[in-house]
């Protein structure tokens, strides 16, 4: 405590001036290694902290707001019954087998057996039992899949040997269910802001348009325009039929007076004013005058979509409910005060007047700070209210269903109804994170591929998994605009990890230190913006909210008040934040176009953090980072401090960033952290990025994620699908900075290899690659491929089951060879070799399991066979096999069957600088070229994959690894910094190379020196997932489709190779009738069909059918696929004739 | 290829050009037809005059040496006959009765397989095919039996896994040789072992065990790598350094002209500044070109390297001692020699046969 005490302290001394207005830290030109801020920030936050702090918002508020709003149960039957929900709060995930001794689990046995991750959901309830009130804590309504390494999860806060005793991995980011054994992400999505106005123009039907999308709690959803039409504008919404005029729609939020309403959109604007006349001339020719004719004229055109209980309600209340809670209900309406409304309506109207007279007050709907990001929390939130409200409906009905009866023989306790209630709510979740479908009907959500299967092809491709956004728009619209690279996401998202092609530019990544805001409570900054000066828009007409000096204040988009002093107000309102207030998260800027002040505490805004500067420099100092350094402070401490503060991208642009210290002039406000942090994770892994053309990095952004290198620590106690995994793993030569903080260096994917940049045999053109054979038997780019093989032993209705057999013995008595390493328990035994159609399980099932009428002893029923066979065309051998039970007590049996695999011929491999190329030649090494030192390449790479790509980057890396190698040291490649090629070529210098990195090399099969230098040197290269074992496929003659009889299609069916249409077009017009005829018939469906000449129908040996003859009988061959055409048309009542004459 | 202006002292008959930018010269010249009006023709005892070989440097792992008077060609014949034709004898064979260890069979295997073994590849016959039967004069065994215990006797509080455990490391002196038949009498003098005890080949825990039996045979590094005789073999030309008379470095810039060579390569006469090159110490030169990157010494020298001096380096990693390595890749030499000698005969005297001659290996 007393430690602490003085480091406060000596906290403040630093920050206090000490004499003649000089600090101790003064003066100050750069802050030295600021960047260690930002592993500062990942240990708070950790990689993948937007998943977590939503999920773990959702678990503390979200979920009790959601009660909380629906927490009563009451009954139609008995008026005097009500169950009220008290408290919800979610458990610890724990083990759900009755038997269970030790309840505690883990992620990684949730993996291993199949089942789902999840923690009980216990409420605490309230309820008249009788005349009395019970009161019952811990209830379980369901199970919720927890997010791992969130709040509530067994691994947050646990040290990386009590990881390892859950054979979990310490460098796994979390953020992800695991649900049914399988790891799902629900990703992020991208969505246009809520309850904000947003405009916009199509200049081919010469609209404006200002449109609100409201969101309020309670999940409903609507959009109200304000657009013209033919020059005069109308208020739209979904809810109403007709478009309202605005004057209309005005009068009935109760401004009646024309001159009021020309106030409160034109203001005192004489263009606005012309603009806007004809609409108040358009009420009057309606006959609008008053709020009661305005509502009348609305009541008739709202849309009642109500089930009509009771009488008919006269038409201004329809309106009146309709525009109070539909339209526009995000905006509070208090009772009958409609005003904040109607000024809503106004601003909107004056929005789109704006717009009109100048086309720059357009809003860009792309803008980064008109984006909201949904997360797991949010998405979840909705999932559980809906899935709330239908338990509760459920459980009144059938509390109903009790309580109708008329006598019962004990008092009703509805604990026990809710006991009954079924799993609705956890299969709810697990349905939905599963399937990754989100249709809630409640809130007309319907939405397919929320979650995906967390890929762990590699570290990096989890990685990159957990920070993707994926956008709504539609991927075949041809619109660029949301496509390209906006100014505003800058360090907000990368600019480089994007993929090729359909969802180019519409799946984003997040960068390195982004952060993704919840929702921060808005009454309090109401009142703190009310404090500090704001005076209530209430109190104010059309002549002031326009006024020449007054600044409109919103928070979240609505309307609160007007100030006189905008830059006064946001400078004390971020002095508040800076003093911690209240939440960092809450941003404040300035709108000059608009004249308003905007605060926003939603939640999905986009942020980062940056360094604060004040008076020309910066708060953070060396000393600061020196004390973060020694560990005596956290990320958080620089927070409290106001140091540093998040910025949300609104307030980056009202902000004045500078980009290095040396930026730094009067008018600066704030200092980035550091350059590398505009990239994200998985182009953070590029060395010198900086240098290469841009495509270049988004392609290793693709290319990085195929890699096959370390996965986890816990790689090897995994059983998924498949796994690749290297076998000798290297971590980078050149790294960067973002390396070590993901942890990389620790799993990763690649190895340095010594590259030769020359051409060698002509098998290296397009980008081929010349591999040293004795590399390749010393262990480079050797790697496994795991692959599960899983099956139930299960128990069936009728009380049948499978078994497992051992292997059966032939008339001879004799093992077949197929069982040769399946063992006694059915099992094949770990260790032991599987050759191609070998069996591993033998399993047999009842022949009766599906009969239900079967009564019999379940012992005595006769199985058959139904082993799993090894299908692979190449050997492989038993890594594990499994044996563990299901949630719902099935015996459940995985075989992990590994390979591995040397590098051969078409194997693609590729360097960080999106420089693939697939392996075209292995050389003896005696062949290969050597230097003075007698060192071989172990790869050759062409040099014409540099001219057109220029990725100067990779010569770079080539270069730093060198130097790297020859001083024995790792060196950097950082974005925007790492190791200078200077610094590079002094080190090749003294170690007596060529500054240019440049070798000279002796030819190694003529033992004459080549006649041009060679640049050579490591260069990092990462082996891909895609090898041409998993990809070779022939066929001569194999299986074939029942229907049609043509080959069958595809490398997994054996299938044949397709002459398509294209190719059949060039026979034909070459000619080749005979070549066409066999590869079209006779080398597919050939068939042989009887016709009649007659009548033309296919008849069959010899006899025509229809003309009860065989006279006219022709044997013709045609495609199996014609004569079921004429089989179908037949059967459709089409009667195709042939037509037969002599070729 | 237009060649840089060649200053006096290089020879483009018997130097390689080294150039800021490329090599030239590369290839011999002496052979005939290639000058007009000279023979050229090969002469055994002008060979034998200009043959040299000048061991420099001999150690118990590598052996450096000079051969000079020789082609290019008959160099790297060496080289390459060392690296992928001098037949060793590693494991090739791997039976695994038991391994709990992390390390998976395959990749065990493998590095078992890249282990030295000290056996003279003489002693022992190649097999003629895979298939061929394992007999006591072509395969020899090893047992591979390693489990892993705690020890008891381990220092409290240590976290060193070699305290901590008996076995945690399976090394390369835990392959016991498994006599078959004459080999233990044959092999007494020197029983087949691991070059080197010290190779990790897989880390234990407490539980794991490993339980193998490991069959070697004879063969040659075209095959597998682990079959090479040596780490490297290779060999670079003799670097020569010509000064420019005409134009002599200037004085206060000697010093730096010296940095621009491996250490002790360029004499600087500590008063005239005078520079010299120690023709001794010039086998050093590393041949950065860092001197044609200054423009101020432009012209001054010319880097260049002896075409027919090869000073090669052989680093032994297996049996043979590092001397004898040289011999047996010429013995090599002279067998592959001695086959086209006697097919060629063959040839001669079959001539009114197909023409075809089968040429069997070594």
């Amino acid at each position: 405590m007393n430690t602490l005490g003085e480091e406060e302290s000596e906290w403040e001394q630093l920050n206090q001036t000490n004499w003649r207005g000089l600090g101790i830290t003064d003066p100050i030109k750069n802050v030295e290694d600021k960047w260690l801020l930002l592993p500062a920030f990942l240990k708070v936050k950790g990689l993948v902290k937007q998943h977590i702090d939503s999920f773990n918002y959702f678990v503390d508020v979200d979920i009790k707001n959601i009660v909380k709003a629906n927490n009563k149960v009451t009954s139609d039957v008995d008026p005097r019954f009500w169950l009220k929900y008290t408290d919800i709060n979610v458990g610890f995930p724990d083990r759900t087998d009755l038997d269970a001794i030790d309840k505690s689990v883990t992620p990684h046995e949730c993996r291993l057996r199949d089942i789902t991750y999840s923690a009980p959901i216990l409420v605490t309830i309230q309820y008249t039992r009788g005349k009395n009130v019970v009161r019952r804590p811990n209830v379980n309504i369901g199970r919720l899949p927890i997010m791992l390494r969130s709040n509530k999860c067994v691994l947050t806060g646990r040290t990386e040997a009590q990881l390892a005793r859950m054979t979990e991995c310490p460098l796994d980011p979390g953020g992800y269910f695991v649900v049914k054994g399988t790891e799902k992400v629900i990703l992020v999505q991208e969505q246009l802001s809520k309850n904000r106005i947003i405009v916009e123009t199509d200049s081919v039907k010469g609209i404006v348009q200002a449109s609100c999308t409201s969101s309020t709690h309670g999940g409903l959803k609507s959009k109200t325009y304000v657009a013209t039409k033919k020059g005069k504008i109308y208020l739209r919404h979904n809810s109403i039929h007709e478009d309202v005029p605005i004057v209309i729609a005005l009068k009935a939020l109760g401004i009646q007076s024309d001159k009021e309403i020309l106030l409160l959109t034109a203001g005192n604007t004489d263009a606005y004013k012309i603009a806007f006349s004809a609409n108040l001339e358009e009420a009057a020719k309606l006959s609008v005058f008053t709020r009661h004719q305005a509502l009348e004229w609305i009541g008739s055109r709202v849309k009642v979509n109500r089930k009509v209980v009771g009488p008919r309600r006269p038409a201004w209340e329809e309106a009146l409910e309709a525009l109070a809670t539909i339209v526009l209900a995000h905006v509070p309406v208090n009772g009958l005060d409609f005003r904040s409304k109607a000024i809503f309506v106004a601003t909107m109207t004056r929005r789109v007047l704006m717009a009109m007279d100048d086309e720059k007050m357009v809003d860009d709907r792309d803008y980064v700070g008109n984006k909201r990001l949904e997360l797991a929390g949010q998405l979840l939130a909705l999932l559980f209210e809906d899935l709330f409200k239908t338990f509760n409906s459920n459980l009144k009905s059938s509390i109903d269903k009790v309580l109708k009866k008329p006598s019962r023989t004990n008092e009703f306790d509805a604990f026990n109804t809710m006991q009954f209630q079924g799993d609705h709510i956890t299969s709810g979740f697990v349905r939905a994170i599963s399937t990754g479908n989100w249709s809630l009907k409640r809130f007309k959500m319907e939405r397919a591929g929320v979650t995906h299967v967390l890929s762990r092809l590699s570290f990096i491709s989890a990685l990159g998994m957990m920070t993707r956004i994926s956008s709504q728009f539609e991927k075949t619209r041809k619109v660029s605009g949301p496509r390209a690279l906006q100014p505003s996401q800058w360090g907000m998202l990368c600019p480089s990890d994007t993929p090729e092609g359909e969802a180019c530019g519409l799946v984003k990544n997040l960068a390195l230190m982004t952060h993704i805001t919840t929702d921060v409570e808005e009454e309090p900054i109401i009142r703190l913006a009310f404090m500090l000066g704001v005076e209530d828009i209430g109190l104010a007409t059309g002549t002031e909210i326009y006024g020449p000096h007054t600044f409109v204040v919103n928070v979240n988009g609505t309307i609160i008040g007007l100030t006189r002093y905008p830059t006064r107000f946001v400078t004390n309102f971020r002095r508040l934040r800076r003093a911690g207030r209240f939440s960092e998260f809450v941003g404040v800027y300035v709108n000059h176009h608009h004249r308003a002040v905007h605060i926003a505490s939603d939640g999905g805004r986009i942020c980062r953090p940056m360094i604060i500067v004040e008076d020309g420099r910066p708060k953070v100092t060396s000393e600061h980072i020196a004390f973060l350094k020694k560990g005596a402070a956290t990320f958080d401490d620089f927070l409290r401090k106001g140091l540093v503060e998040y910025l949300d991208v609104n307030e980056e642009n009202d902000s004045y960033i500078a980009l290095y210290e040396s930026n730094i002039v009067a008018a600066t406000t704030h200092l980035e952290i550091e350059p590398f942090t505009i990239l994200g994770a998985v182009a953070g892994l590029i060395p010198y990025p900086h240098h290469n053309q841009s495509p270049r990095n988004t392609y290793q952004c693709a290319m990085g994620k195929q890699a096959i290198g370390a996965i986890g620590y816990n790689q090897l106690n995994r059983i998924d699908t498949l796994l690749y995994l290297s076998v000798y793993p290297q971590q980078p030569m050149v790294k960067t900075k973002t390396i070590e903080l993901i942890g990389y260096d620790r799993l990763p994917a690649g190895q340095n290899a010594t590259v030769a940049v020359m051409s060698y045999s002509g098998y290296d053109i397009e980008d081929a690659l010349i591999q040293n054979k004795a590399s390749l038997d010393r262990g480079y780019g050797r790697c496994q491929v795991l692959r599960k093989n899983a099956t139930l032993i299960r128990k069936y209705p009728n009380g049948t089951f499978d078994r497992l057999a051992d292997a059966p013995v032939d008339e001879n008595g004799q093992i077949q060879k197929k069982y040769d390493i399946v063992q006694l328990d059915g099992l094949a035994g770990v260790g032991e070799r599987v050759d191609p159609g070998d069996v591993y399980v033998n399993k047999q099932t009842p022949t009766n399991a599906n009969d239900n009428t079967f009564t019999g002893q379940a012992a005595a029923v006769p199985y058959k066979n139904a082993p799993m066979t090894y299908k692979s065309p190449v050997a492989g051998y038993i890594d594990k096999v499994m044996i563990s039970d299901t949630e719902n007590d099935q015996t459940l049996i995985k075989v992990l069957i590994r390979q591995t695999r040397r590098p051969e011929l078409g194997d693609k491999f590729s360097s960080r600088h999106g420089q693939k190329g697939v392996c075209g030649l292995i050389v003896n090494q005696e062949d290969m070229p050597f230097n003075d030192q007698g060192i071989n390449p172990d790869t050759i790479m062409n040099p014409h994959g540099f001219p057109s790509r220029m990725t100067v980057g990779k010569m770079i890396e080539l270069l730093a690894g060198k130097a790297g190698v020859l001083s024995g040291k790792l060196q950097y490649g950082t974005a925007f910094g790492g190791s200078k090629v200077e610094d590079m070529s002094r080190i090749l210098i003294e170690n007596g190379f060529n500054y240019a990195g440049k070798d000279m090399l002796t030819s190694g099969i003529t033992g004459e020196p080549l006649e041009a230098y060679v640049y050579f040197g490591p260069i990092y290269y990462q082996k891909l997932k895609h090898m041409v074992m998993d990809k070779m496929h022939a066929r001569a003659r194999g299986p074939r489709a029942t229907l049609t009889r043509q080959p069958t299609e595809g490398r997994s069916r054996e299938g044949g190779l397709r002459l398509g249409e294209m190719e059949r077009d060039c026979l034909i017009g070459y000619g080749a009738t005979q070549l066409l005829l066999e590869r079209l018939m006779i080398s597919s469906d050939k068939f042989e069909v009887n016709a009649c000449q007659e009548c033309g129908l296919i008849g069959y040996n010899g006899w025509c059918t229809y003309c009860k003859s065989s006279k006219h009988m022709a044997n013709l061959t045609i495609p199996y696929a014609a004569k079921l055409l004429f089989q179908e048309l037949m059967a459709m009542n089409v009667v195709p004739r042939l037509v037969l004459g002599d070729a | 290829m237009s060649n840089p202006t060649l200053i006096n002292g290089f020879d483009t008959r018997r130097h390689v050009g080294v150039h800021a930018e490329q090599v030239s010269h590369v290839s011999s010249t002496d052979y005939p037809g290639h000058y007009p009006g000279e023979d050229n023709s090969w002469d055994l005892d002008a060979f034998k005059k200009r043959l040299n070989l000048k061991v420099q440097r001999l150690s118990n792992r590598s052996v450096a040496f000079d051969l000079v008077g020789v082609d290019a060609s008959i160099a790297n014949a060496f080289r390459r006959i060392l690296i992928a034709e001098v037949p060793t004898v590693t494991v090739e064979r791997v039976y695994v009765w038991d391994n709990t260890s992390v390390v998976v069979d395959e990749v065990l295997a493998q590095r078992i397989g890249l282990i030295p073994l000290n056996v003279d590849p003489s002693f022992m016959d190649m097999k003629e095919s895979p298939s061929d039967q394992a007999t006591d004069r072509n395969t020899l065994v090893f047992r591979l039996r390693v489990a892993c215990t705690r020890n008891k006797n381990a220092p409290k509080g240590s976290t060193n896994p070699n305290e901590l455990y008996i076995n945690s490391d399976v090394l390369s002196s835990h392959l016991e040789w498994v006599p078959q038949g004459e080999q233990m009498t044959v092999m007494a003098s020197n029983p087949p072992a691991p070059t080197n005890p010290n190779i990790v080949l897989a880390k234990l825990r407490p539980g794991q065990e490993i339980d193998m039996e490991l069959h070697a045979i004879k063969g040659v590094g075209k095959d597998h790598a682990k079959f090479c005789p040596v780490a490297t073999a290779s060999y670079r030309l003799l670097p020569k350094i010509v000064l420019n008379p005409q134009k002599p470095v200037p004085p206060h810039l000697a010093e730096k002209f010296q940095k621009c060579f491996s250490p002790g390569v360029i004499r600087v006469d500590p008063r005239t500044k005078a520079i010299t090159v120690d023709e001794e110490k010039a086998r050093n030169e590393s041949m950065s070109r860092e001197v044609y990157r200054h423009p101020e010494f432009a012209g001054c020298v010319q880097l260049a390297r002896v075409r027919d001096h090869f000073l090669f380096n052989i680093e032994s990693e297996g049996f043979y001692p590092p001397e004898r390595l040289l011999p047996e890749a010429i013995a090599v030499m002279r067998g592959k020699i001695a086959n086209i000698r006697k097919v060629a005969e063959a040839l001669l005297h079959d001539s009114d046969g197909p023409g075809d001659v089968e040429m069997t290996d070594t």
